[in-house]
């Protein structure tokens, strides 16, 4: 009986670890493959007769090439000034809804709650083109405005979703407390609540922030000139004809590109997932 | 009448405009509306006019190269599409890349999920490793998926031929085929993390209790799996995989990548059609009618939503 018990957990920690590293292999290989062919020199890159995972001479040279005859960090400035402005507006808009949506009584909040969430499913490749006619009837066709007008269109629904979860957790008394003490709501909301939302908003601007980064349907539609490219757009637009052996400055670009919000969110891991999950766990 | 009573109470008379401006400001039916509003004005001018807009589109004849507003022509549009084989292969594609990607990213994502469940060891180091194909951006993890499917150079190719798993080459995004059965592989690979940590947070909500009691039933794996795991996980794998339908219906990047709906439109998808028809060969009317047939899947899948909501609350 025991040894059989015994047994029994061997085997399932077996199938554990084996699961785990089917996953780790499957899920990963391609950032490997992409890093190593970042930087192996050209002469390996495209000899078949070398064994393609392994690495003799490591080499700069396609980072060196991306940085300097690329428009590269141009795209990167452009991404990073698209999705701050972007995300900033979204969460300060964000948050004023979800608060309203979520505390205050009046008539058709559960309807406009509702629709919110609804315009949250709605994908972007849904809605590009007629987007592109009212960008170009206002005016901001082929221009960074534009871009930073249209992503909140996706980012607000998912900020407002997302913070009325966490308005909800905390207690109203806090600020009724607050306004019995003479506050407005305004002040009850700007001093005690958003302190104690904190966590929420930033988990909530990072998510924001990541989906500013990777978006490419609006950016290819509404932004097209060069130098007003966003990275993913650039990349995939500009690089990717240029040269038939251009894999190893191409793989680093896309690698260059993903590193920002890996990076961003390795520190707010627990964030990020308790804010892919909010919709789906807590519906 | 009024003005006297009011002066005989000593505060409101000590009250400036602003003081009162802010007491009216300060009501709910007053305050609520007002916070929501920057909210809904965007949502109203670049989602709901714009769809309005797509409606009006696809009924007309509108074309990029000139800049009047086209003919109304009603429904042409529409009948011209369902007459043209190009569309008939672009809606079969769709269909069978949603399905068939959604069917595997929920079999595999909720393995992802038991098999995380049970690491005891770096557990949230794995779990953030292995979120990676669901975070970085897709257009440039497809690069990636572009250079390992290349014609020439392919390491998969290299690799299957080097274990001896194939004799002669893939062609992966040369024949109609194989590009369909590419770009799934990718929106797979993308799509497994998010099911599988989603569906991880649903499981570790499942009461330890439940399962304690189980074992003192003496169930054995498979029926605690069945009995207990299953009935408690299906809201949340019921929402992830509803989100997800939406989403790869409507999926474009991928397959932009990969093979821009090539090898002989045997990969376009409604959205890759719609840009290629609109934007690319200026059929704005026409672009617009393909679009409108993501719609229909989106409301279903909203109205399931809505309806598990409800039930919710």
């Amino acid at each position: 009986m025991q040894t059989g018990l015994r047994f029994q957990k061997i085997t399932k920690t077996i199938w554990v670890y084996f699961g785990l590293a089917f996953f780790i292999v499957i899920l990963l290989f391609p950032f490997y493959w992409m890093f190593i062919t970042s930087i192996k020199p050209d002469t390996e890159l495209y000899d078949m007769s070398q064994p393609p995972l392994t690495l003799y001479k490591p080499t700069l040279d396609h980072y060196v090439y991306l940085i300097e005859n690329t428009r590269f960090l141009l795209w990167l400035k452009n991404s990073a000034v698209v999705a701050t402005v972007s995300t900033g507006v979204s969460i300060v808009i964000g948050t004023l809804a979800a608060y309203s949506l979520a505390r205050l009584r009046f008539r058709g909040s559960q309807t406009l709650g509702l629709t919110i969430f609804i315009t949250y499913l709605i994908p972007t490749t849904l809605i590009f083109l007629p987007l592109a006619y009212v960008i170009r009837n206002l005016g901001l066709f082929d221009t960074q405005l534009a871009l930073m007008i249209t992503y909140p269109t996706f980012l607000i629904p998912f900020c407002t979703w997302l913070l009325m979860g966490y308005f909800k957790g905390i207690p109203k008394e806090l600020e009724e407390s607050a306004m019995v003490d003479g506050a407005t709501r305004l002040q009850a909301l700007r001093m005690i609540i958003l302190p104690i939302m904190l966590p929420g908003i930033v988990s909530a601007a990072l998510f924001a922030f990541t989906l500013s980064w990777n978006e490419f349907v609006y950016a290819l539609t509404l932004a097209q000139t060069e130098a007003i490219k966003t990275l993913p757009t650039g990349i995939v637009s500009q690089l990717v004809l240029a040269d038939v052996y251009f894999w190893g400055s191409l793989m680093a670009a896309a690698l260059l590109g993903s590193v920002p919000i890996a990076f961003l969110y390795s520190f707010f891991l627990e964030y990020y997932v308790k804010g892919m999950t909010a919709g789906a766990v807590k519906g | 009448m009024q003005a006297t009573t009011a002066q005989e109470r000593p505060s409101p008379t000590s009250q400036t405009f602003m003081q009162r401006l802010s007491a009216w400001f300060n009501q709910e039916r007053i305050l609520g509306p007002a916070l929501v509003a920057p909210a809904v004005l965007i949502l109203l001018v670049l989602i709901a006019y714009p769809f309005c807009i797509a409606i009006w589109l696809s009924m007309t004849d509108k074309v990029i190269a000139r800049s009047d507003t086209g003919n109304f022509i009603w429904f042409a549009n529409f009948t011209k599409l369902f007459k043209d084989s190009i569309f008939q292969r672009t809606t079969m594609n769709t269909f069978n890349y949603a399905l068939v990607s959604v069917f595997f990213k929920l079999v595999l994502g909720l393995v992802m999920a038991l098999v995380l469940d049970e690491v005891r060891f770096f557990k949230n180091f794995f779990r953030g490793i292995l979120l990676l194909p669901w975070i970085v951006p897709t257009s440039l993890s497809a690069l990636g998926w572009l250079w390992m499917f290349d014609s020439q150079f392919s390491v998969l190719n290299r690799l299957l031929l080097d274990w001896g798993l194939i004799s002669e080459k893939i062609i992966w995004l040369g024949t109609p085929a194989t590009a369909m059965f590419s770009v799934q592989l990718v929106n797979i690979w993308r799509g497994i993390p998010f099911f599988g940590i989603s569906l991880l947070a649903g499981l570790q909500a499942i009461p330890q209790e439940l399962y304690e009691a189980a074992d003192i039933d003496g169930a054995r794996a498979w029926s605690k799996f069945w009995n207990v795991t299953f009935p408690l996980l299906m809201p949340v794998t019921a929402v992830v995989t509803l989100f997800s339908i939406v989403q790869t219906f409507a999926d474009f990047q991928i397959v932009y990548v990969l093979t821009r709906g090539g090898p002989v439109n045997s990969t376009h998808l409604f959205a890759t059609l719609t840009h290629q028809t609109a934007i690319l060969a200026g059929r704005l009317g026409e672009g617009a009618a393909v679009s409108i047939f993501m719609f229909p899947v989106l409301v279903i899948a909203v109205v399931l939503q809505l309806r598990y909501l409800q039930k919710d609350n």
